[in-house]
Formats: structure tokens, C-alpha cells, sequence
């Protein structure tokens, strides 16, 4: 198989260019999608990312390492190859790639969803021959609740919750989705509380610029009587912590793709499940792969062996590869 | 269906005791007659029967849905549940029509006596006027799996708030063999209605699993008889019918039809908690009186082959007379009276007492129980009265404790629902010579974060996938827990299980000192 990129131990490599995308092992040389520690690891000789991720990426792997940034559309030529970052949708700053050589353009779809989260530059399709794309909800049961709806979910809850004098502790990944609920939510219900990791992540997002309604550090000194009704976010490793526990009354929400299912809903025991995910449901995950006018399609993370028999199915060459990346975990794997 | 979709949410959405009884008192207070009957109904088990096969349903639902049935077949286990499966992949309604849920049950009896055309057309229009949470729920009663997570005692709690009567009033008027085509909202909930009460048992008192043997006080205190390994049930006799129930309520009077004789040897009015069990010159093995069980019609021969007699434990009713308040010590001397003149071929036996001077003396014939095929002692407080339900204080099983094994694990697949995501469900293999022999799959027993790290493992090291399945090197060594061994022609192993879960993980057992396929063979011919 001619390969503008190829799959290779350390991650998805293109030749021609002599670098990386996202890998899972030190390289010379790493594009980056976005700052997800599965995405974006320590170790790296160089990165590359975009302006509107680089902030988190040096907050997370160290302001020292080598890192070049670049803005969405810009062409940028690495040896053979030429390569530009495009949104992808799934957090402030997370790019698909784009790379070209002598004619032929394979994308990385990094994470990504289709649909406006209000809070990351919105998804921009990218024509191509090879498109490689996460598949973490690829099954015809995922179909996310439409944001607006989501937002009338958790306002209501945490208003009952206000008015009944309990906390309102809800579980998110620090980075995005936290994010993503904070300018959801309707900041006149109560004051907002948050988790060192979720605050850290707000202060660097502020800085670049990124407008969140006010939050306030819990810290062991804060005084909670004047806070009950607060809405609490933590991420979802906290939840059930000892941490979590001095907040008296409460109620606990846990907002992700996974809450879809009844089941996984139930496990979590948190009083309530929010459908909100920073990956592309089923028809997203359909939608953005026919936009890409590929014929070649290359899965990655999620139910690859079902999504990839579909796509077949549906006339594409379509191959499974194997990668470390780890979707979106229960368990705050995306975020740790 | 919207109020009851909104009920079930709520149930659903919550851990809260008090939230959920408080829904279902208000459900109770706002439903029409028919809803609450038919909601009393399905929240005690008592669902309507399945109206159409499930393999119709997935492949009319992938029909709707525009995917091929092979790729909902691979969702359903992601899932775990077909009605949810079917639920999540059907696209949004398209009309609305705020029908309550008898409404839905009748839609359903209305079209089981259709043929299929018109079945699946009803099927389809009802999916397409109901929300995704009223979907779920009628896609369950279509399947006649309808369970939902209130116990029957939560449900009772909610009916008192809501009528005003007592709880034991209403958990009696609930027993028995009732549906909601026999009977109505205020027959069995408001009335009284004598003719019910023939069959009527009592609730089952239950024990919890002994957690302090020092708090318990003197030996002396208590009567103390083995748990015996069958199936508990109770027999009532009244107005010259006799009925037999399990305790999960079943009427099990058909099955057993040996029992009808002891109607002409006790007094009516009488009510005995016992133990079915297989029986010749003394108990069998369960795998024996799951023979007898497993049929609804029991032929001449199996009934000559495996008699079963009522172990019993306790009287209940005494010529007509409930007798639960009394003591223990009183009951049971009652019942020894009753049952000290049978002759030796009347299917009933008295649950000898076990003595012993103090309790390590008993803890050594708990020791040796599965010689008697029982599965531990029972300890009763002789003062106790016959409560209702599982209660902590007065009552303990006593249990013996479990058979283990050191296996490694060969086989991991995904877990179902709540934990599709983890590799939790495994198969385990014993030494056979050079290799492995297979015996037994668990998957319960470990905590999530155990499963997470098992999960980790597997995704790096499978050597192979079969479907779901994958096959991983013999390296990771878990203790196997389990409450029985019998022999079975099926399994390679010739040996089957009951009960089996991992009772740890031996990150210090070298694979060199598992179990063989012989310890278990040595097992069998002890235990079996
Ligand atoms: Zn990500
Ligand atoms: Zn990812």
C-alpha cells in the first residue's frame, strides 16, 4: 500500500517528512493533535501543534520541550512532505493533520466531533484519499442528546439541587469537557466550584484568551456553608474521593458518551448521567468520513472491527490500526 | 406512558432509598387504576408473557434503524440489553401520543393474536410514537424481560405511604397467584377478598450470612439446625387444597405433586417453611432435585427415580391461626407434635437440631456439613418470632466455607452493561500433564480497579481473538471460589462448578503450583 504515512511502533510515521503523529513512544520528531496525555506524551526530541493548543501541551508536558506552533489551514513543509492543521472539534485547540506528498493527501482526524460544542473552533472537513479517524463511539447506539437539551438537563438538575440546599458535584475531564459545561451552564443558579486539575486547566484556557464565567478554587479552607447549592466540577477520578465527600448534601453527575448506556450509568452510581461526549457519535463519525471524499479509511481507537466491516460495507477500503490511544475512558484515562 | 417512563427514570436515576419509595407513593396517589395495578404488577415480578421472538424484533429494529443485522448484533453486547439496544439505535419519533401503559400492555396482548405482518406493523408504529425511555420499557414488556431494580419491599413501603395500610397487610394481599387480568386495583389492594387467602404464604423470613460469631452470646440462645442444599419453599394447606411456593414466590404445587399427600395427614390450616429436597434414605445432591425442578410436568419414572420430600423448619400457621409472633422454641414444638406421628412414607421430615456445648464445637459440625449435603449450620435466636424478609439480629446462615482451587486464566472477554468497557468475564484452566485443561468461566469477585488492571494486561498480551473472545498466555493466577462440584459429560474437565467466582488474585502463586485436573477429580469423588 503506497503510504504518504505508515504505521509503525512508535505510532502513525510518515516517511517522506521523517516524523510522527501522536506517538505513543519518544521520537525525533512529533506533530501533536491536541493535549490529551494520550495524544500528547513526554519524551518527544520536537513537537508541533497548533497556537491554540500549545499552551495546555506546555502546561502538561513542561514549558522546556522544543515546541513549534502553527495556525489552522497554514502549510508548512517538513522534508517531502507538506502538512497543515485543520479544527477537529473536540477541544480548544485539537487539530486534524493534513499531510501531503507529490499529489496524494492522507488526514489524522486526531479526536474529533462534528457537532458545535460553543467552546472549541468548530469542525472543518478536509478533503482527502486516506483518512485515518478515531472510532471510540463507532456503533449505531451512540447518538449523542442535542446540546441544547444537554444544557436544560444539567441547569434543571442543579437548580433542583440548589433549591433543595445540596451540592451539585459533577465529574468531567479536566480538559474540554469541564470546560465545555462551564459555558453550558447558567451561572446565575449558584456560585461555581472547581478541582485544582479542572482550575489549573481554566486558568491557562483564560489566559489565551477563552471567556469562562467565574469559578472559584475549592481549597481546604473554603468555607461551604456560604456556598451550599454550589455546582462543584471535579474530574471523574474525584468523584466518590474523600474529597468529594465534604461537600454535604450532594448530589453527583457524571457527564459522558459512555452515560449512554443504562448499564455503564448504573455502575458509576452517581445520582444522575449526562450524554455529553468530545467524540463523534455514530452519525458524526459517518458524516465527517463521507465529507472527507476518502476512499481509503483507516479506524483507530473504539470498536474498530465493527466500524470498520460497516464502512466496508458501505464501499470503502477500509483497514483496522492498531494504536495506543485510549478514547474516552471511564475512568479519566483521556485526561491523567 | 409518560408518567410511568418518568417513574422508572427516576428509580432508575437515583440511589436514594427514600427518593425512590417517594416516587412511587406519588405514581400510586396520581396513576389511574389500571396503571398502578399493572406498575404493582411488574415491579413484583409479574410480567406479562413474551409476546414475539427476539429474533424478529433485532431484525425489524436494524430494519428501522437502516443498519445491517450483524452490526446490531455487535452493539447488543456492548450494550447488554436488547430492549436498550433496540431503544438507542432506532431514530427519534415521529409522532407523540401520550397513552398510558395499560394502554401499552393491552397494544401488546392486542397484538399477540395477530399474524406477523400486522404484529410487526404495530410493533414499528409503536416505536415510532414513543420517546426513547417508553420505548425501552415496552420493547421490555414485548420481550418479557421486564425487571427493574426496587425490591418488592421497597414497592410495599411506597403502597402503605400511599394507602394508608399497613406493610405486612399489603405484603400478604401481594403474594399469591394473582395478575392483573384476575383481579383488579381495589379487589387486591382495597378489598378483602376471602377466596385469595387459601393459597395466600407468608412472606419468608431470611437470614444474613453470620458476620460476629462473639456478639452472639451463649449457645444456649439458639436453635441450631444445618441449611440444607435445596430449595426453600412453603407449603399451605387450607380448605383441603394444599400450594407450594418457592421463595421467589413461584407457585410450585404441579412439580411436586407427591406433596398433594400430605393433605390427608395434617389438619388444614396449616402452613410449614421448609426445604424441598431430593431424598432416598437420606438428602441428594442439588444437581438430583434440579432434575425434578427444571420440568413443569414430571414423567411416572423421574418421580419414582428422585422423590423429593419437604424439610421442614418452622410452623407458621397452626389450625388457621397465624403463630409467627410466638417464639421459636414454641413453634417449633408445635411442629414436632404435628409431624412426630407420620408414617415413614409421608414426604415430610422434621430438620433435626444440631447440638453442641460451645461454638467451636460447633463451628467443627459446621465443618462437616457438605457430608451432608447441606451447605452450613442455621443459627435462630429460640425467642425469635417469624419476621418477614431478610432481618439482621435474630436469624444467621451460618455458611461453610467455600471450595477453592488456584487456576490460571486462559480466556478473557468484555464484560456486559455496566462494565463493557473491562475485560471481566474469564475462563480458567487447571494442570493436565504438560498443558491446560479448561473447567471453569467467573467473572464476579474482584474490584474495578483489579478489572481495569486485568483489562490493561489483556489488551497487551492476547495472542489471539476469537469473536469476542481472547485468548491470553497462561500466566495470571486467580484463587476460584465455588459452593459445589459435580460430574458433567460436557465439559472437557468432566466436571462442572456451582457458584464459581475469583476469590483473589494470587499475584504470589507461581503458575507452578496451581491445581491439577486430578485435585479437582479428587474433589469431585469427596464432594460430589
Ligand atoms: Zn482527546
Ligand atoms: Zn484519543
Amino acid at each position: 500500500m503506497s503510504g504518504v504515512l505508515t504505521f509503525t511502533e512508535a505510532g502513525i510515521y510518515c516517511p517522506a517528512g521523517d516524523f510522527w503523529i501522536d506517538p505513543w513512544r519518544p521520537v525525533p520528531r512529533a506533530l501533536i493533535t491536541h493535549g490529551h496525555a494520550d495524544h500528547a506524551r513526554a519524551g518527544m526530541g520536537r513537537y508541533m501543534a497548533t497556537e491554540a493548543a500549545a499552551p495546555v501541551i506546555r502546561h502538561r508536558l513542561g514549558g522546556s520541550i522544543a515546541l513549534q506552533t502553527t495556525t489552522y489551514g497554514a502549510q508548512t513543509r517538513i522534508g517531502d512532505a507538506t502538512v497543515s492543521f485543520h479544527p477537529a472539534g473536540h477541544v480548544p485547540g485539537s487539530a486534524q493533520i493534513r499531510v501531503e506528498t507529490g499529489g496524494e493527501v492522507w488526514v489524522v482526524s486526531g479526536d474529533y466531533k462534528t457537532v458545535d460544542d460553543g467552546l472549541s473552533e468548530p469542525f472543518e472537513p478536509v478533503a482527502c484519499h486516506s483518512f485515518i479517524t478515531e472510532c471510540t463511539f463507532g456503533l449505531p447506539v451512540f447518538n449523542w442528546t442535542p446540546q441544547e437539551v444537554l444544557a436544560d438537563q444539567i441547569n434543571s438538575w442543579w437548580r433542583d439541587n440548589a433549591a433543595a440546599g445540596r451540592f451539585s458535584l459533577l465529574g468531567a475531564y479536566s480538559l474540554g469537557k469541564a470546560q465545555r459545561l462551564l459555558r453550558l451552564v447558567d451561572p446565575e443558579i449558584a456560585p461555581i466550584l472547581t478541582h485544582g486539575a479542572i482550575e489549573n486547566t481554566n486558568a491557562v484556557l483564560r489566559s489565551q484568551g477563552i471567556a469562562l464565567p467565574h469559578t472559584e478554587l475549592v481549597t481546604p479552607e473554603i468555607d461551604l456553608t456560604s456556598r451550599t447549592g454550589a455546582l462543584v466540577l471535579a474530574p471523574p477520578s474525584a468523584l466518590g474521593s474523600a474529597w468529594a465527600r465534604r461537600f454535604k448534601p450532594q448530589s453527583s453527575g457524571f457527564a459522558s458518551g459512555w452515560m449512554a448506556l443504562r448499564g455503564v450509568r448504573r455502575r458509576r452510581a452517581a445520582d444522575r448521567g449526562f450524554i455529553v461526549s468530545d467524540h463523534a457519535d455514530w452519525t458524526g463519525l459517518n458524516d465527517a468520513i463521507r465529507a472527507t471524499g476518502a476512499d481509503r479509511v483507516f479506524v483507530t481507537h473504539g470498536y474498530t472491527g465493527p466500524f470498520r466491516r460497516w464502512l466496508a460495507d458501505q464501499g470503502y477500503d477500509a483497514h483496522v490500526v492498531s494504536t495506543e490511544y485510549d478514547g474516552e475512558s471511564l475512568d479519566g484515562g483521556e485526561d491523567e | 406512558m409518560k408518567g410511568f417512563a418518568r417513574l422508572f427514570t427516576t428509580l432508575d436515576q437515583t440511589t436514594r432509598t427514600t427518593v425512590k419509595v417517594a416516587a412511587m407513593a406519588e405514581f400510586f396517589q396520581t396513576a389511574q387504576d389500571a396503571d398502578k395495578l399493572w406498575c404493582v404488577a411488574l415491579f413484583s415480578g409479574r410480567r406479562p408473557r413474551r409476546v414475539i421472538t427476539t429474533t424478529r424484533l433485532r431484525e425489524w429494529a436494524a430494519e428501522r434503524a437502516g443498519v445491517p443485522l450483524w452490526l446490531f448484533e455487535e452493539s447488543y453486547p456492548v450494550v447488554g440489553d436488547l430492549a436498550e439496544t433496540i431503544a438507542l439505535v432506532l431514530p427519534p419519533p415521529t409522532t407523540e401520543t401520550g397513552k398510558p401503559l395499560s394502554h401499552w400492555i393491552g397494544e401488546l396482548q392486542r397484538l399477540s393474536k395477530l399474524d406477523e405482518d400486522a404484529r410487526k406493523a404495530g410493533i414499528l408504529a409503536a416505536w415510532d410514537s414513543l420517546d426513547r425511555t417508553e420505548r425501552f420499557l415496552f420493547t421490555k414488556l414485548l420481550t418479557g424481560g421486564f425487571r427493574i431494580g426496587v425490591s418488592q419491599k421497597l414497592m410495599t413501603r411506597a403502597l402503605a405511604q400511599a394507602t394508608g395500610q399497613d406493610d405486612a397487610a399489603l405484603t400478604h394481599k401481594l403474594m399469591g397467584s394473582w395478575t392483573p387480568e384476575t383481579t383488579s386495583w381495589s379487589s387486591l389492594i382495597e378489598a378483602h377478598d376471602p377466596r385469595a387467602d387459601l393459597s395466600r404464604p407468608y412472606p419468608f423470613y431470611l437470614a444474613y450470612q453470620l458476620e460476629d460469631r462473639d456478639a452472639l452470646g451463649p449457645p444456649s440462645d439458639w436453635f441450631i439446625d444445618r441449611k440444607w442444599d435445596g430449595i426453600r419453599a412453603q407449603l399451605v394447606l387450607r380448605g383441603g387444597e394444599h400450594h407450594l411456593w418457592s421463595r421467589g414466590e413461584e407457585l410450585m404445587t404441579d412439580r411436586l405433586p407427591e406433596l398433594g399427600r400430605l393433605v390427608d395427614f395434617l389438619p388444614p390450616g396449616t402452613v410449614i417453611d421448609g426445604e424441598l429436597l431430593a431424598w432416598r434414605d437420606g438428602p441428594l445432591p442439588f444437581n438430583a432435585l434440579q432434575k425434578r425442578i427444571g420440568r413443569k410436568s414430571v414423567p411416572k419414572k423421574l418421580l419414582a427415580e428422585v422423590p423429593v420430600v419437604l424439610m421442614a423448619y418452622d410452623l407458621l400457621e397452626q389450625d388457621g391461626r397465624d403463630i409467627r409472633e410466638k417464639p421459636l422454641t414454641d413453634r417449633r414444638a408445635q411442629l414436632e407434635t404435628l409431624v412426630a406421628d407420620l408414617p415413614p412414607e409421608v414426604p415430610l421430615r422434621l430438620s433435626p437440631e444440631v447440638t453442641g456445648d460451645s461454638w467451636n464445637a460447633l463451628a467443627r459440625i459446621r465443618a462437616a456439613s457438605r457430608d451432608h449435603n447441606a451447605e452450613g449450620l442455621m443459627l435462630k435466636r429460640r425467642s425469635s418470632p417469624y419476621l418477614a424478609g431478610r432481618k439482621k439480629g435474630d436469624w444467621w446462615k451460618w455458611k461453610v466455607d467455600p471450595l477453592t482451587v488456584d487456576a490460571v486464566m486462559i480466556y478473557a472477554q468484555a464484560g456486559h452493561g455496566r462494565r463493557a468497557n473491562l475485560f471481566t468475564d474469564f475462563t480458567f484452566a487447571v494442570r493436565d500433564g504438560d498443558g491446560f485443561t479448561p473447567f471453569t468461566k467467573a467473572y464476579s469477585g474482584l474490584t474495578d480497579a483489579e478489572f481495569r488492571e486485568i483489562t490493561r494486561w489483556v489488551r497487551k498480551n492476547t495472542l489471539q481473538r476469537f469473536g469476542p473472545v481472547r485468548q491470553v498466555p497462561p500466566e495470571l493466577v486467580f484463587e476460584i471460589a465455588f459452593e459445589g462440584i459435580q460430574e458433567s459429560p460436557r465439559h472437557k474437565s468432566g466436571i462442572a462448578l456451582r457458584f464459581p467466582r475469583m476469590a483473589r488474585w494470587r499475584h504470589d502463586k507461581p503458575l507452578a503450583e496451581i491445581n491439577t485436573l486430578s485435585d479437582l477429580h479428587e474433589m469431585l469423588a469427596q464432594y460430589g
